[in-house]
């Protein structure tokens, strides 16, 4: 018994048509779409590496039936640029070295985006309690919150010039 | 995947499936949990009711002097609600336990309790402090204090019929002190080995005159500590501390799983109830 579903994604307005309700919209992201940015890590939402924002809040795309997003908006890792322009956030963190296989990359931009949008100035605590979802393997994590510091801060300069 | 899904447009809607279903459907409220066994096929659900959608039991308030918390209220929603964090403040720590932010911005309270695991995070809390759990049919409300709910291992005094719809808090005594500790592996995306919650009173000259304590992970259910509780009664606090701790490693029944065993566990047990029974002089 299959569903339409219209939502937001990466603020364009479309419709998935046909799909069962309970496909992960992890799947719609990427097999429907191709908007292979997301990942699947482990499907079972301990990982964060499926993670995408759901009207601006981190959630796990591995565990969400496409069923339940009709009406959504919802923001990948393809939404933080701007076309082929990384956007601060992205650009800084790969500079300070938080990104190398790169797979944890995009939960963890996602993640971080949505603690920069609400908190402009985050403590390290409070970024690493904003990425506690998102597993990496590879950095150990100091690069990535560096990573994230500095680039918060980047932000806050750009709005104050 | 052959299955039908159902997302009724209101909570009558809801309840009128419930009641004509022949077996009782699979819920899917957030999904933190369902998904998972989805994902790892332990389950292929024919039939799901979709509640998600239910908005009217997403509120929190506080109605005739209690805290009332929907079901469908997210552990993200009771982090950030004045009401939960002055009236209830161990089950904000709880919920700040729970996964991390991508778990705690979909996972509910009633799929907490619904879900019925030992581990449960949320659940020693609403014993501790006490709670009455609304359920609703097409025969209307029915409540079940929250020490009568677990009939046994992942056993709900729940009907075919019937959703939880809210969770009514028993307010805290004045002057209580409520604390919240979860024991794992990690401070996020961790099962816990061994939780606590507690609600204490102690008066002016430092004797506990009221206790409640509950545990989870060291028993089939989320258990009252009763034998605790009497033992530190009346006595003063680094007594009550001791009687209780010991009192509380005979009383929980752990076992050794992957994550810990049954002797770490009923020792960290004694413990944590030693510990939050000494953190009542905060209060004095």
């Amino acid at each position: 018994m299959n569903v339409d579903v219209i939502f937001h994604l990466n603020g364009r307005r479309l419709t998935v048509d046909d799909v069962s309700p309970m496909q992960r919209l992890l799947d719609t992201l990427r097999e429907e779409l191709r908007f292979t940015g997301t990942k699947e890590g482990c499907g079972e939402g301990e990982c964060g590496a499926c993670t995408v924002l759901l009207d601006g809040v981190p959630v796990n795309s591995c565990l969400i039936p496409i069923g339940q997003i009709d009406g959504a908006s919802i923001t990948t890792v393809e939404g933080l640029s701007e076309g082929r322009e990384l956007s601060t956030l992205q650009r800084v963190f790969v500079e300070e070295g938080g990104a190398q296989c790169g797979i944890c990359t995009p939960g963890i931009l996602l993640a971080a985006r949505a603690l920069l949008d609400e908190q402009s100035d985050p403590s390290r605590d409070a970024i690493r309690e904003a990425i506690a979802g998102n597993l990496c393997r590879c950095t150990g994590y100091q690069r990535i919150v560096e990573g994230i510091e500095k680039a918060a801060a980047e932000e806050r300069a750009a709005k104050e010039a | 995947m052959n299955v039908v899904v159902t997302r009724p447009p209101s909570l009558p809607k809801a309840l009128e499936h419930l009641a004509e279903a022949e077996d009782r459907p699979t819920i899917i409220a957030g999904g933190t949990d369902l998904m998972v066994l989805v994902n790892a096929r332990a389950i292929a659900p024919e039939a799901v009711l979709d509640i998600h959608g239910l908005n009217v039991l997403r509120g929190i308030r506080v109605q005739g002097g209690r805290l009332h918390i929907g079901a469908l209220a997210s552990y993200r929603d009771i982090i950030g609600s004045e009401h939960v964090q002055s009236l209830a403040p161990a089950l904000v720590e709880a919920s700040r336990t729970v996964g991390a932010v991508q778990i705690q911005a979909r996972g509910t309270l009633g799929g907490n309790v619904a879900n019925a695991s030992p581990a449960g995070d949320t659940l020693p809390v609403l014993a501790a402090q006490g709670c009455d759990v609304v359920l609703a049919s097409t025969n209307g409300e029915r409540r079940v204090r929250f020490d009568d709910l677990f009939l046994g291992y992942r056993r709900l005094d729940m009907r075919p019929d019937e959703l939880i719809v809210r969770f009514e808090m028993d307010l805290l005594p004045e002057g209580a002190v409520s604390g919240f500790r979860k024991v794992g592996t990690r401070l996020a995306q961790a099962i816990s080995k061994v939780m606590l919650a507690g609600v204490g009173v102690v008066d002016a000259g430092g004797t506990v005159t009221s206790l409640r304590l509950a545990v989870g992970s060291v028993a089939p259910v989320p258990l009252r500590l009763h034998a605790a509780e009497t033992a530190a009664l009346g006595k003063p606090l680094a007594e009550a501390a001791e009687a209780a701790g010991e009192a509380a490693r005979e009383e929980v029944t752990p076992i050794d799983d992957v994550r810990s065993t049954a002797d770490y566990r009923r020792e960290v047990t004694g413990r944590l109830v030693a510990r939050f029974v000494r953190s009542l002089a905060r209060s004095i």
